[in-house]
């Protein structure tokens, strides 16, 4: 890569000295690395400023707006710990927990199942089918809400995970599907036929050479699924009516309700323990996020 | 027959290997078919469940809807076009919701994906410490539409905020942007684009796609480094571009989370942060006015329509696939 720039600059500057072409290169990279660091910066502000913030006294927050906190202190998260609207935090956590666990596993299966057919198997209505999955992709999402709600409410499902959770049990986010499309199509197809000559059915190719050859898609999309329900904001709002049946999402939305105006430190510190486990599920997954998501993209 | 010209059509597999698997119309082939095809709406049950259940059906009924009133409580009844007069004519908070999404989608998606276009540039052209600097560009657009970013990005740009000190000290007193009508749309604009991550990764992987050897006879050629990204990459990368373009443009018509966290669910000030999506919800769930309600969730739907089928339609002058001589 560097060798290929080296020489690419060299026929540029027709410079056939080998020192100079050298520092001019370095120089070069030092703007470069400094430009970077100056804009990473900027990007990472707002994430380092809310880490600081949580130890800010909510008085302070009128009067410092800088990164470090004047006279730091823990009471914000003692005050957090305690929960709101009589609701502990570890609730919070908790239903969080429960909701992005149970979409990531529903939304794995359901959505790998769908891709398998209209990648590998022949049939009538493939066609047909294939250009409704794609055109959902483009479908705003609010067209659909209002019978859904009314649905939901017709069930008494209203207040229970049900309606947040159902459309990861049938396969509806068209996006997903393309992914796991792409990545099926990447696999030769010699394998299944193999397999088919040896007379396995489509079930047993699935499910005995399909899914571990499509882990690392399906890994993108569980990670992918798991942030998006985690961060869910729209469904608990639409849904769910008791505190102690909130994710963390609505937990932050009563804190920023309520408490706002008061209590900055409080609400600072609840954003802050609300967004850790994304960051560091970024960190230990991030090869797979990038690699993935751009891996489907181009592709497509 | 057919069905081996769709698949070919579906995945775009080479004719050669279809040629090599038609099997002559027979028994076992016609049994191999049924079998397929039952194979095939087993795998597809829960999403033709959900096409049809959750996507489809709601649909048509929000349509039904949106000419009735309808309040959940008591049967919907009748009312013609009542609510889409009513949305063009008699409601001013309608038309500067849609004034303002629109100003948010034209200026934002665009400025969105200039940034990360730029910001590939940037991480393509050297490899030192290249995947730090991917991950830090990277991290906002995972967290971007949170509840806790919204809150951040308020608390950024309040009266006496960190955004409102560092203008200050350069000699800029712009007060705080949060109240302010003239700047709550930019400050919505800049938390989308802070997002721009997601976007960049995509245009990296196009731009690690281009050969080099293109950009190595442009030299030869001496073309300068605008006549290249103007000649080479744009063009290379246009695919790419028409992708996230597309997404990106749709998915801004869309923001909502954001903009009831930072309003506190009222749109303000002013309505300036009262989008679509948000005064939607807000008349449909809040007011109990699901007809009406119906009624934009129908008009938002052919606006997206139109400007999906308007970008693709465009698409064909200035998209370019690898091997088009176009």
């Amino acid at each position: 890569m560097s060798a290929t720039l080296q020489t690419t600059q060299a026929v540029v500057t027709g410079n056939a000295a080998p020192r100079r072409r050298i520092k001019r290169s370095t120089w070069k990279t030092v703007i470069w690395l400094v430009a970077m660091i100056v804009i990473a910066a900027i990007i990472l502000y707002p994430l380092v400023w809310l880490t600081l913030a949580t130890l800010k006294p909510s008085g302070e927050f009128g009067t410092n707006p800088g990164l470090i906190p004047e006279q730091p202190t823990w009471q914000n998260f003692v005050k957090v710990s305690q929960g709101i609207a009589g609701v502990p935090m570890w609730r919070f956590f908790w239903n969080t927990i429960v909701l992005s666990v149970i979409a990531t596993a529903a939304t794995v299966v359901s959505h790998a199942l769908a891709a398998y057919a209209f990648a590998r198997i022949r049939f009538k209505g493939s066609k047909i089918f294939f250009t409704c999955m794609i055109a959902t992709l483009l479908l705003p999402f609010h067209v659909v809400i209002i019978p859904q709600y009314i649905i939901f409410n017709n069930l008494n499902l209203i207040d229970t995970y049900v309606p947040i959770l159902i459309g990861k049990f049938l396969a509806t986010e068209a996006f997903f599907v393309f992914l796991i499309m792409q990545f099926i199509r990447s696999i030769p197809r010699e394998l299944d036929e193999a397999a088919r000559i040896d007379g396995a059915g489509h079930a047993r190719i699935f499910f005995s050479i399909m899914m571990p050859l499509i882990v690392p898609t399906l890994t993108t999309v569980a990670i992918f699924t798991f942030l998006g329900q985690w961060n869910d904001f729209f469904g608990p709002l639409l849904y769910l009516t008791s505190p102690e049946n909130y994710p963390l999402s609505m937990a932050l939305k009563m804190y920023n309700d309520q408490t706002s105006v008061s209590d900055y430190g409080a609400t600072t510190a609840a954003s802050f323990v609300a967004l850790v486990p994304v960051l560091l599920f970024f960190v230990i997954f991030q090869r797979f996020i990038i690699t993935g998501m751009a891996a489907g993209a181009v592709k497509g | 027959m057919t069905s081996t010209t769709t698949r070919a059509v579906v995945t775009g597999d080479v004719p050669k290997r279809a040629q090599r698997q038609r099997v002559p119309h027979s028994k076992g082939a016609s049994a191999r078919e049924r079998r397929d095809n039952i194979a095939a709406y087993t795998f597809l049950i829960p999403w033709l469940i959900g096409f049809f259940g959750l996507t489809v059906g709601p649909m048509i009924y929000t349509l039904y809807l949106s000419f009735t009133s309808y309040d959940i409580f008591s049967p919907p009844t009748w009312t013609g076009l009542d609510n889409y007069i009513r949305l063009f004519t008699d409601d001013p908070n309608f038309i500067q919701s849609a004034k303002i999404t629109l100003l948010y989608v034209l200026v934002g998606t665009p400025l969105k994906l200039a940034v990360a276009l730029g910001a590939a540039m940037l991480l393509n052209y050297r490899d030192t410490a290249a995947s730090f600097f991917r991950s830090a560009f990277y991290v906002p657009s995972l967290i971007g539409a949170s509840v806790s970013v919204a809150i951040v990005w308020r608390a950024m740009f309040v009266t006496n905020g960190p955004v409102d000190s560092a203008l200050s000290f350069f000699g800029i007193n712009l007060g705080g942007w949060v109240g302010n009508i003239h700047l709550v749309v930019p400050m919505m604009i800049l938390l989308a684009v802070w997002g721009f991550g997601g976007t960049m990764i995509i245009f990296l992987a196009g731009l690690k796609g281009i050969p080099a050897e293109l950009y190595e006879a442009a030299d030869v050629d001496g073309a300068g480094p605008f006549r290249k990204f103007r000649n080479i990459t744009i063009p290379m990368l246009s695919p790419v571009i028409f992708f996230n373009l597309l997404l990106e443009t749709i998915g801004a018509f869309q923001v909502f989370g954001s903009a009831y966290i930072i309003s506190n669910g009222t749109g303000g000030p002013a309505g300036m942060t009262n989008f679509y999506t948000l005064y939607l919800y807000k008349r449909g769930f809040t007011d109990g006015q699901m007809g009406y309600a119906s009624a934009m969730a129908w008009v938002l739907l052919i606006v997206v329509a139109i400007v999906a089928i308007f970008i693709f339609r465009s698409s064909q002058s200035w998209v370019h696939y690898a091997g088009d001589e176009k």
